[in-house]
């Protein structure tokens, strides 16, 4: 494989094919995919057009049936198992019986870091997404907004270099969004991760991202790489600016370049 | 949420105390009325309406008690006996209690210690299963007899066959509410552990013990009711001396039914008073694991 030392995610003719009561169903099909680090890339498409698939095997919670990927130069499994990775799911996905302050504890708990460094990363990445103070509260006390920033914070109280995260705004107003989209950049700016993100949303994916790859359904599979030409800085001005909708147009363009718009 | 105010808590129940007293006085009248009659017939006595009433529901020894005869042998053997008397309720409610509380500890490790090993090892999931749910099937009064003459040969008797027999009714519901707990956790919660790569003790002491909480106490409620009826039940079988169910018996030998109804009453009293501090219990869990209060 000539991935190049800089690869984070080096993907090849990568397929994925599940055998269900109704007949084989290909999610992912011949995926070539080169994520670099310090790379914003977010996955777009419909549903079933497998991004959500492409992101979990990365994350060896799903495996692969065809082709390779390597994961930091490591087989998934390798890289899940050194803790390579943080991941936020579509729902927050906090324990209910823990406090915000505990839930962010729960991986440095399993990690193993010692008492006074995981006060310490609590408290930094609570600063990071601003919910400085809410530490003592309980999930069902914070807003849907603050419990996906709580599972932010979560996946990076930890070192790991990668953040993989699943539409993790989807079920969140517009408003809130907006905010949450401009926190994540100033964040990923600030701790100068690789993020793979997937979206419902061709805006988000245009406003945030170096490169959006656009997806397509049945089978699932890449149809454009798209590298955006919007600076690294980005107020959220820039969404009505000519060129932030000559990307939105192209995406649209793939979109539909693989019949996502049609039934 | 504010609670609902006191009186708005406490009427209800009330109303339905009296009618439950009501038609047990009605009961009471009606039941006892054929032997009255024949009394009456035989001593050659006319009695008025009222007196009739008056006599069914003072009979010493009638079919169905009258409400206030079996408060007063309550309230006689239960405050105004010594505690250390054969007599006492106090006495009988202990020795119950005792083989009871035995019983439902060990029927609840037990239940505990089988759900574990179901929920993670898959060769226990499938065989385990169906043989304590067979185990359940056989009536516990064809068993009671057998675990304490057996016992008795070995020269094991007094509080072990009950605690047995409780410890046998008891773990079931443990079992199988454990076994729903540990698994009850989403897909979500076990991906997450997944992606930081926990082992399997670390995903079952903080994943699937907190959220088998809720199910566990609720087994609970249910182990200790049963745990309840093992221990009296277990001392039916060989004319025990002591326990409310030895009182049930000798109240059935020598016909004497107030004596029974009041040692029913003290049985239903320990166990709501048992159910009841399971019930604090699983509060203050609870609360100590900030569940949003209803």
């Amino acid at each position: 494989m000539n991935a190049s030392p800089a690869s984070v995610v080096s993907a090849r003719k990568l397929g994925l094919t599940f055998q269900t009561s109704d007949g084989p169903v290909h999610a992912l099909s011949d995926v070539d995919l080169e994520v670099e680090k310090g790379d914003f890339v977010s996955f777009i498409g419909p549903s079933g057009c497998g991004k959500t698939t492409f992101l979990r095997v990365i994350a060896d919670l799903e495996k692969n049936t065809a082709g390779e990927i390597t994961v930091n130069g490591m087989t998934p499994e390798e890289a899940r198992k050194s803790r390579c990775y943080g991941y936020v799911f579509q729902a927050p996905a906090l324990y209910p019986w823990r406090t915000i302050e505990k839930n962010i504890a729960l991986p440095l708990e399993i990690m193993g870091y010692a008492g006074t460094e995981q006060q310490e990363r609590i408290r930094r990445t609570l600063d990071l997404v601003s919910l400085a103070g809410f530490g003592k509260k309980y999930p069902w006390q914070l807003s849907g907004g603050m419990q996906q920033r709580a599972s932010i914070a979560r996946a990076l109280a930890f070192d790991a270099d990668l953040l993989l995260m699943d539409e993790p705004f989807g079920a969140l107003d517009e408003i809130v969004r907006d905010h949450l989209n401009a926190q994540l950049l100033k964040l990923w700016a600030a701790t100068q991760k690789t993020i793979c993100f997937v979206t419902h949303s061709i805006p988000e994916a245009v406003y945030l991202s170096t490169r959006i790859v656009v997806m397509s359904p049945r089978p699932g599979r890449v149809t454009d790489v798209i590298e955006s030409t919007l600076p690294r800085e980005r107020p959220l001005e820039i969404r009505e600016t000519p060129e932030f909708l000559q990307i939105a147009h192209r995406v649209r363009e793939g979109l539909r370049a693989g019949h996502s718009y049609e039934e | 949420m504010i609670p609902a105010p006191l009186s708005s808590r406490i009427l209800p129940v009330l109303a339905i105390v009296t009618v439950i007293i009501a038609v047990w006085y009605a009961a009471a009248i009606w039941m006892n009325a054929p032997f009255q009659r024949d009394l009456d017939r035989r001593g050659d006595v006319v009695s008025t309406t009222t007196e009739f009433i008056g006599k069914t529901l003072s009979q010493p020894k009638p079919v169905v008690p009258a409400p206030h005869q079996v408060a007063v042998n309550v309230f006689e053997n239960t405050f105004l006996r010594k505690v250390t008397s054969n007599r006492s309720l106090v006495y009988h409610s202990w020795v119950t209690l005792s083989s009871t509380l035995a019983g439902f500890a060990f029927g609840t490790l037990l239940g505990i210690m089988i759900a574990v090993g179901i929920v993670h090892v898959k060769a226990l999931d499938r065989s385990l299963m169906p043989w304590i749910i067979a185990s359940q099937t056989v009536p516990i009064l064809a068993i009671a007899p057998m675990v304490v003459v057996v016992l008795a040969a070995v020269n094991v008797t007094g509080l072990i066959p009950k605690a047995l027999i409780s410890t046998y009714l008891s773990f079931f519901p443990v079992a199988v509410g454990m076994v729903k707990g540990l698994r009850s956790p989403d897909l979500i919660h076990l991906d997450l552990m997944r992606t930081y790569n926990a082992s399997t003790w670390q995903t079952f002491w903080k994943l699937r013990v907190p959220a088998s909480m809720p199910f566990l106490f609720t087994s609970m409620k249910v182990a200790v009711a049963a745990s309840l009826v093992g221990a009296i039940v277990g001392e039916l079988p060989t004319g025990a001396a002591a326990g409310i169910g030895s009182k049930l018996l000798a109240g059935s030998y020598y016909s004497q039914t107030i004596d029974m109804w009041a040692a029913l009453i003290a049985g239903s009293v320990l166990a709501a008073a048992l159910v009841t501090i399971v019930g604090i219990g699983a509060r203050m869990v609870d609360r100590r694991m900030g569940v949003k209060p209803a």
